[in-house]
């Protein structure tokens, strides 16, 4: 990999002008570099900030301090503070949930979810989204600059989990005055901050929706993102994690793991209606490596933009924790004891084209609710779109949640 | 194996319906059931005795086969899962509900015999319901006709049903002494959804009801 992808890239996969995707001159790294910096320092985000007295613990044993939180809401909080929902986003999103993004311009990743009317409904529940512990938009993480050094953490960041990432959601919740989720929802990572809620903090969680996800990473799963990793790391400007000091930036590493991360995202049958076989922009191959497929020019697009978004060792650091992520191995081997007793009301939602967390990870989770004789509900959607069907307009999906959180809210007394 | 109540299925006293809508057959079911008890409905199709349950403040939870029941089911707020009765039930721990539901399912269940092992196991109480081959119309389609018997109300051809393991009632019997089952109450229904008379002899209940619902629990010791 390498040269050949600097080529043929100045029309994205929709036949558009692009970026020149791939291309890595200085004045393009240095134009870009502040943004990600600034954006991990001072989000356009709200922003909760803990002093030296209050650090947020980590499974590695590192009491890490100062730390910040960076969140968005939207609705409003009513009085017995009882409506509040808490989304986690997933691997590559942030805490623009519902609005914006101030890097890309996009809007919410869950817009189709979350808004006035909308299953989420913002007129009636107060949505919280926080970016995640080792994220890279606003809430401590490997870019965020580091007191002692004045530089970036890089690789000085601890290591941090699933588990860590739901802390530092508690210490937001805290700061709030929220002391029990109406729902706490989230698809794929996001999914496995739900289920350590409910498993870590379940009398503070009224409802859930795990959604496309499961207790553990497989090997498979695993595999891949090792894959991801080692393509950042095998790119000479990740500098061993100092890139922004030295004024580098491995975005050739971190678009091919974009890359290679977004087939698994997908399902073969929605790559195929999509792209087929079509040549992009010409009739005939170019006996080249230049992008002839349209499904090559897809990737790239994908990848070049996302590495304009989202720092390269952020990317190492989440998809470690999601790797490191064992539900059952933190309760003794036994996934029901994580739920044993809950009163938490549950809706977990699986995609049958999804590979990556495929039904029966869901279904595990079910029967160990079962087990605890927890209050589940459990819905497999049929639809080819794979894993990011959660992301997307699955009408099945959006009526679920809508029904799911109408009944929850009539037993909270939100709903009359 | 088919948990779905698809309408193809239906006898025809699940067809009657009472006088708030719904099925005659489901609001019997329904008053079997003590307010604020836990449930488990398996086979529940689209929930309306689910329904049904929960305005008379039962904690109901139900297990569906098909995907298009239990995501409307999930819709209407229901504590639905996907799942099969064949395989499913043995995740559930030992008297995890006051009561198991097997309604209209039995006989499409692959083995009926395990799967009510199993409610005994899960429940205090199984309730379950059942379309009676040994009704006098199948016996004489059988009888004159000398084909697998087809009514209106049980449609399908031999190698179309789902319906796998047909029962009479007194088949029914015989396996609940066989597994050790206790009858708490025994129902017969005829064609139009009215119980037959309570002290009639078994011959005549399984000559001239059309569908049987039996409450069973484990016998004591």
């Amino acid at each position: 990999m390498g040269d050949q992808a600097t080529t043929d890239t100045t029309r994205d996969a929709f036949g558009r002008p692009g970026p020149a995707t791939m291309s890595t001159t200085p004045a393009t790294a240095e134009t870009k570099l502040p943004v990600l910096v600034r954006e991990a320092d001072r989000p356009r985000s709200r922003l909760a900030e803990f002093g030296p007295d209050t650090p947020l613990q980590l499974d590695c044993g590192v009491a890490f301090s100062p730390f910040q939180v960076a969140y968005q809401t939207y609705g409003t909080l009513n009085e017995t503070k009882s409506n509040a929902v808490l989304i986690c986003h997933a691997l590559t999103g942030d805490q623009h949930v519902g609005n914006v993004h101030p890097v890309t311009g996009k809007g919410g990743w869950w817009d189709i979810m979350i808004g006035p009317g909308r299953p989420i409904d913002t007129d009636r529940y107060f949505v919280v989204c926080s970016n995640v512990v080792g994220g890279c938009m606003g809430t401590s993480g490997p870019s965020s600059t580091n007191p002692l050094t004045g530089d970036p953490y890089g690789l000085d960041f601890p290591v941090i989990t699933i588990k860590d990432m739901v802390r530092a959601q508690t210490m937001l919740l805290d700061h709030l005055g929220i002391d029990t989720l109406f729902a706490v929802a989230g698809g794929s990572m996001g999914g496995m901050q739900v289920l350590e809620w409910c498993a870590s903090y379940p009398q503070r969680v009224f409802s859930a929706l795990p959604i496309a996800t499961a207790t553990r990473h497989s090997a498979q799963n695993i595999a891949f993102h090792e894959v991801g990793r080692q393509a950042v790391m095998a790119d000479p400007e990740w500098r061993n994690g100092r890139y922004f000091v030295e004024g580098t930036m491995p975005r050739r590493g971190l678009s091919v793991a974009r890359m290679g991360a977004h087939i698994t995202y997908l399902s073969d049958t929605a790559l195929h209606r999509k792209f087929g076989r079509r040549f992009q922009d010409r009739d005939n191959p170019t006996f080249s490596f230049d992008a002839d497929f349209e499904v090559e020019s897809y990737l790239r697009h994908q990848g070049s933009t996302f590495v304009e978004r989202f720092d390269a060792n952020s990317y190492l650091y989440l998809t470690r924790a999601m790797d490191y992520f064992d539900l059952a191995a933190d309760h003794g081997g036994v996934l029901a004891n994580a739920f044993k007793g809950t009163r938490t009301r549950f809706c977990v939602i699986s995609f049958t084209s999804d590979w990556l967390f495929p039904t029966p990870e869901s279904r595990a989770v079910v029967h160990a609710l079962n087990a605890g004789g927890a209050r589940v509900s459990f819905a497999e959607i049929e639809t080819d779109k794979g894993h990011d069907a959660f992301l997307l307009d699955e009408p099945e999906l959006l009526g679920i949640v809508r029904g799911f959180l109408d009944s929850a809210g009539r037993a909270r007394g939100l709903v009359s | 194996m088919m948990l779905s109540r698809a309408p193809r299925d239906l006898t025809m006293a699940e067809t009657v319906r009472g006088p708030g809508g719904a099925r005659v057959d489901l609001l019997l079911v329904s008053e079997m059931i003590e307010p604020g008890s836990r449930v488990l409905d398996v086979g529940c199709g689209d929930g309306e005795l689910l329904r049904l349950l929960e305005a008379r403040g039962v904690d109901g939870r139900g297990i569906e086969l098909s995907r298009e029941g239990v995501n409307e089911c999930v819709a209407k707020g229901l504590a639905v899962i996907q799942g099969d009765a064949d395989t499913d039930l043995a995740n559930y721990p030992d008297d995890a509900f006051d009561y198991v539901i097997l309604s209209q399912t039995l006989q499409a269940t692959r083995r009926p015999r395990d799967v009510i092992e199993h409610m005994l196991r899960i429940g205090r109480r199984a309730v379950v319901s059942f379309p009676n081959f040994g009704h006098w119309r199948i016996r004489l389609q059988l009888l004159f006709d000398g084909r697998m018997p087809r009514t209106a109300n049980l449609p399908e051809t031999w190698y179309d049903t789902p319906n796998i393991h047909f029962c009479t009632i007194k088949d029914f019997n015989d396996m609940c002494a066989l597994v050790g089952a206790h009858m708490e109450k025994a129902v017969a229904l005829d064609p139009w959804g009215t119980a037959l008379k309570i002290n009639a002899p078994w011959w005549f209940w399984n000559l001239f009801g059309e569908q049987a619902v039996f409450v069973l629990t484990r016998k004591p010791g």
